[in-house]
């Protein structure tokens, strides 16, 4: 039983550090028709602006603090590759793949010279240290954390999308990008916004991530299968379906593993995931639309 | 989509003569010269760079012609690869014998897996007709639900990470992160050997040239039109009453069984397969081969992939780390300004100072249609 309970929570911690890895993706996906492999090097830079922060302020505020400055990092990243380069691409989205491809390529380059090719340490703060014992089995603090965090981002959104001006903006262009356009919405600032928030919460995963293990150059890349694995199955621009997509896919990934093991869990997902589509071809939620394609 | 005619599109403005004369000066250069000239080193170098090529025009015939970017190319790169690994590791620890990584790992008894592969007719048809099989497969599972565009994209990705994966975690099974090593014999001629050496290459040479000739045959093939139809307009296909789904799956094989064989002859020239050189890093380092020769002509693709591994190993062998900022720069280059490559950059010079004829603008050759539903 304890066991079990322990799988059930790994499951939810790498689970909702994916959901903020989705989000992003699958609103730039969902609102643009951009995929943007770049999105994983978002995460690298949180988890690095973690990284710093902590030689700066010590290890007891810095995680605090570097929640809003990792969001604004990734954030102003993810604006300027939109403005530098996506927005020459869009309607093109199998060539947006390929150039963001590019551009993470440079950006791991680019991290690897500037901190080093090994993997740095962050250390989690003390007021995280330890765990609750529950039931028989131990929740670490930090994890806890973690999935407070992604409910805090993830009824913010929501807030955002339903309450705000500025997210019903984002959605109708989401539904209808010439309608929107033709009842006067600035389509392309609104694409900004979306980019901005998207990638700004890419870095907050990066800090997240520095909880649960090292930071390296290549942490962007072992996340960003899974989080566009996520989109697919979720449906494009579906705040529920990547909530609940995620979920599932960090659960099934962390019952195969205790199972069995790591290598085996992977194609267990992926075979998931194919049957899944033949269920459900567009995701779990689909924007529904008179559109032939 | 345009109204471009077909030769135009496929000669790039030669006459069909000529094509044949370049055709056959250019074997006679790689069949020939080239082993005349270059040292086995640098033989061998180029000898994977053809099957490179070979990986190319594959990816160009479901990419470029089919409008399905398969970015898990890799994928059956390795199955073909591995499949001949298997069969030369068995014919060197001879029979009854377990290969060498085996026993390292403590493996006592041989895996089932790899008992099929001591036989040559096996391993040889395998490493082409199991990455078909896989593809087809997998084509049949996705296209029938008209799941395609990125989608698509992404899933091959995913099952390209999990293969890599898997690969390195069966240790004992498959050589691990390590791969299948020290190959030096090829049905019992020493590998070390430059003469054998040599003709391997030719071999090479030669597959390629074939790979090449079947990939004109099907562009030009009645099917290969319908396959360009489906890229640019799928639901038009489906009113006219073809089946997109069959269409697809058959360019999707084909390329994939390219790719199998480009690994079964990777294998003996290289002398190596490991599961670095099966993720989805290099299966995108493939992509970009064909997307810088030119997507949509098979010479491009074939000219990409040389031409960008003969960089990478001039370049990286000078400046380790410069090679991949000019290689995150070439994608993003070649993508965002000329994406359709260096046939492209030809096409359009034919175009504007060598034709007299007014040529109709292709600019919109290879626009998707938005995947955005509207």
């Amino acid at each position: 039983m304890d066991a079990f309970l322990g799988q059930v929570f790994t499951g939810l911690s790498v689970g909702s550090v994916l959901i903020l890895i989705a989000l992003g993706l699958t609103f730039t996906f969902g609102q643009m028709g951009v995929i943007n492999m770049a999105h994983g090097e978002f995460i690298m830079a949180g988890a690095y602006t973690a990284y710093m922060l902590q030689d700066l302020l010590g290890r007891d505020i810095s995680l605090l603090v570097a929640l809003p400055i990792a969001f604004g990092i990734a954030g102003v990243m993810g604006l300027l590759l939109e403005f530098l380069l996506i927005r020459r691409l869009y309607g093109r989205p199998l060539d947006t793949l390929l150039v963001t491809w590019g551009v993470s390529l440079m950006l791991q380059q680019l991290a690897r010279d500037l901190f080093g090719a090994p993997n740095v340490q962050v250390s989690a703060p003390e007021w995280l240290g330890g765990s609750l014992h529950a039931g028989g089995a131990s929740f670490s603090y930090s994890r806890i954390f973690i999935m407070g965090l992604v409910v805090v981002c993830v009824v913010g959104i929501w807030l955002f999308l339903t309450r705000l001006p500025q997210g019903a903006r984002m959605r109708a262009v989401m539904q209808n990008r010439q309608l929107a356009s033709c009842s006067g919405l600035k389509t392309h600032s609104i694409d900004r916004l979306t980019f901005f928030i998207g990638s700004g919460l890419a870095g907050l995963a990066g800090v997240a991530l520095t909880l649960l293990g090292s930071t390296g150059p290549t942490l962007g890349t072992n996340y960003i299968v899974d989080a566009f694995l996520v989109v697919v199955v979720g449906g494009l621009g579906q705040l529920k379906g990547a909530v609940i997509a995620a979920i599932g896919l960090g659960l099934i990934n962390s019952f195969v593993e205790f199972n069995t093991e790591a290598s085996i869990a992977k194609v267990a997902v992926f075979i998931t995931i194919v049957a899944f589509l033949q269920v459900r071809p567009q995701g779990l939620f689909v924007l529904k639309s008179r559109g032939l394609a | 989509m345009t109204s471009i005619s077909l030769p135009k599109i496929l000669g790039g403005g030669l006459t069909p003569w000529k094509r044949r004369a370049i055709f056959l000066a250019v074997g006679f250069v790689l069949v020939v010269v080239m082993p005349a000239s270059l040292s086995g080193f640098r033989l061998a170098l180029l000898g994977k760079y053809l099957c490179f090529a070979i990986i190319a025009i594959g990816i160009d015939l479901a990419w470029g012609y089919g409008g399905m970017l398969t970015i898990g190319q890799g994928l059956f790169f390795g199955l073909g690869g591995y499949s001949m690994g298997m069969f030369l590791k068995l014919q060197e620890a001879g029979p009854g014998n377990l290969p060498d990584f085996m026993v390292w790992s403590g493996v006592e008894t041989l895996p089932g897996l790899w008992k099929p592969f001591a036989s040559p007719v096996f391993a040889l048809a395998g490493a082409v007709l199991i990455p078909m099989v896989v593809a087809a497969a997998l084509g049949a599972l996705i296209f029938r639900r008209r799941v395609r565009g990125a989608y698509f994209a992404i899933l091959t990705q995913a099952l390209t990470l999990a293969f890599a994966i898997l690969l390195v975690g069966q240790q004992g099974i498959t050589g691990g992160t390590n791969g299948l090593t020290n190959v030096t014999t090829f049905v019992g001629y020493d590998l070390n050997d430059p003469v054998n050496q040599r003709s391997l290459y030719v071999l090479i040479a030669v597959c390629l040239g074939l790979v090449y000739l079947l990939g004109r045959q099907i562009v030009q093939s009645r099917y290969g039109r319908v396959l360009m139809a489906v890229r640019d307009r799928e639901d038009r296909v489906r009113f006219l009453g073809y089946n997109p789904t069959t269409i697809k799956i058959i360019a999707f094989s084909i390329s994939a069984g390219m790719a199998g064989l480009a690994g079964a002859l990777f294998v003996p020239i290289v002398g190596i397969i490991s599961p670095a050189m099966v993720g989805i890093v290099p299966s995108i380092e493939m992509v970009i081969w064909v997307a810088l020769g030119g997507r949509g002509t098979l010479i491009g693709a074939v000219i990409g992939a040389v031409l960008v591994n003969y960089a990478k190993t001039t370049l990286s062998e000078a400046y380790p780390s410069g090679w991949l900022y000019f290689q995150g720069l070439l994608f993003v280059v070649v993508m965002a300004f000329a994406p359709r490559g260096i046939a492209g950059l030809w096409r359009m010079y034919n175009e504007r100072f060598r034709s007299k004829k007014a040529v109709p603008s292709s600019e919109q050759m290879h626009q998707q249609p938005a995947e955005v539903t509207t």
